[in-house]
């Protein structure tokens, strides 16, 4: 480890590599730090990606893929099936990952881009002169160490530390997270598609999901909305949900976890600092899915940092193009899937019941999340008024 | 410090640390530290997906 660098990014998950692999390849001197003393362990997450999306980023490789699934069925309450396609359905399938292996791979393509990865050490704090963020204090495999950088990028996942040290308030209200369980269950009969059950009594505000890994096993999952969930609920009602639909399953592996289903914050850029992925609340408030978005982020946030240090200028007003550009793209993705998480966080199981009897049959192969919103508007106006603006 | 994090059961996913108003979490690789910024506003306790935080009566 040296004590200057051009950047410094704080985790190494997706959001985290893909900035370094990104300002690496721009010709810029990195450094990735992540806390663990291992990347992508322990996970967090349901492992679902859309294929098309991934294929930007890195070459598809078995080693990280578990399964490819074909599309997804959504249950209501009452069990009433809408089946979607793969291509259609939004970013949550389409390879269902390993990601133990899948974010080891993406550090290693940062790494082979230039970059230089340390493990086991955390930041604690920032260097600050006058206002400009200069570096970080750290901890790097128990000691204090001070490193420089031109600037900082925090990609320190839901957990984030750094955009707070920064001055960004990415507190998470109850109301704007997911809280959530998932157990790898083996034995069990999954085919290629991925599944969500909705219902109040299933997964309040939020959904239970089943999604294939091959070989007869999946990940079975659940998520809370924070808001509406108590003390230890996600595992009660996933372990309720696993007896009811895999009795004969055998859980051998638990995780769990927490999304941001905030929307866009306010704000994600300081005096030579950028925040990216799940850190900057990036990830999709209505399916949770955030692979995707952090690996778009990356990219965009890495390409600003290279030009902005070219120009010599690392000033929020220069880091605003990276804000802009994720805003215009990303952001208006998770402002439109927000209204919709919104309104579904207030349906009663018998509406679920009757608004998926609205559009079955009508539902088909061809058909994504945002077909589903504008059929389920179609058959409902007066009742989902608030989705009129989600389907031009 | 009035909660407290049962490290036996934690699954260090730092649900709780994202949600903390006081920013007295802080999820250090597998486990949890509260410093005495806690104000005991017990949102971590109804966040944590598996219940391994419990509010302390001092």
């Amino acid at each position: 480890m040296k004590d200057k660098y051009d950047v410094i990014v704080v985790g190494a998950g997706p959001a985290g590599s893909s900035v370094a692999t990104t300002a690496s390849k721009a010709g810029l001197d990195v450094l990735l730090i992540e806390k663990r003393q291992e990347i992508g362990d322990p996970v967090r997450c349901a492992e679902g990606v859309d294929k098309e999306g991934i294929k930007r980023h890195i070459k598809p490789d078995p080693r990280w893929i578990a399964a490819e699934v074909k599309g997804s069925r959504i249950f209501a309450p009452d069990g009433t099936k809408l089946q979607i396609s793969e291509k259609m359905s939004g970013a949550e399938v389409g390879y269902v990952l390993e990601r133990k292996i899948f974010d080891r791979a993406l550090a290693e393509q940062a790494v082979s881009s230039g970059a230089e990865v340390i493990v086991k050490t955390s930041a604690t704090g920032l260097i600050r002169k006058n206002k400009q963020i200069t570096g970080i204090h750290a901890r790097s495999i128990g000691e204090s160490v001070d490193i420089k950088a031109k600037i900082v990028v925090g990609a320190d996942g839901v957990e984030s530390k750094v955009g707070r040290f920064a001055g960004i308030n990415t507190t998470l209200a109850p109301k704007d997270i997911e809280t959530c369980a998932q157990f790898l269950v083996s034995g069990i009969e999954a085919d290629e598609y991925c599944q969500f059950y909705l219902g109040n009594n299933i997964a309040p505000g939020g959904y239970a999901w089943v999604f294939p890994k091959g070989k007869g096993i999946a990940n079975v999952g659940i998520g809370v909305l924070g808001s509406l969930s108590n003390n230890g609920m996600p595992v009660k009602l996933l372990s309720n949900f696993v007896k009811h639909h895999f009795p004969t399953g055998k859980i051998i592996e638990m995780v769990l976890g927490a999304v941001p289903a905030s929307g866009p914050i306010e704000k994600t850029i300081a005096d030579g600092f950028m925040l990216v992925g799940d850190s900057a609340r990036q990830s999709d408030p209505l399916t949770g899915g955030g692979i995707l978005n952090a690996l778009d982020a990356g990219v965009m946030a890495g390409t600003v940092a290279a030009s902005c240090i070219e120009k010599d200028d690392v000033s929020e007003k220069a880091l605003m193009e990276y804000e802009r550009q994720w805003r215009e793209t990303i952001g208006k993705k998770i402002s439109k899937t927000l209204v919709v998480k919104e309104k579904l966080i207030t349906f009663t199981d018998k509406q679920f019941n009757i608004f998926a009897h609205s559009i079955e049959g009508k539902c088909d192969n061809t058909m994504g999340v945002f077909d589903i919103v504008r059929a389920l508007f179609r058959a409902n106006p007066k009742l989902l008024w608030e989705f009129r603006n989600l389907i031009k | 410090m009035t909660v407290t994090v049962n490290r036996y059961k934690c699954g260090y996913c730092g649900a709780c640390v994202s949600v903390c108003p006081m920013a007295a979490l802080e999820l250090v690789e597998t486990w949890i530290e509260i410093n005495d910024a806690c104000n005991d506003c017990n949102t971590c306790v109804n966040i944590c997906p598996i219940g391994a935080i419990e509010s302390v009566k001092e």
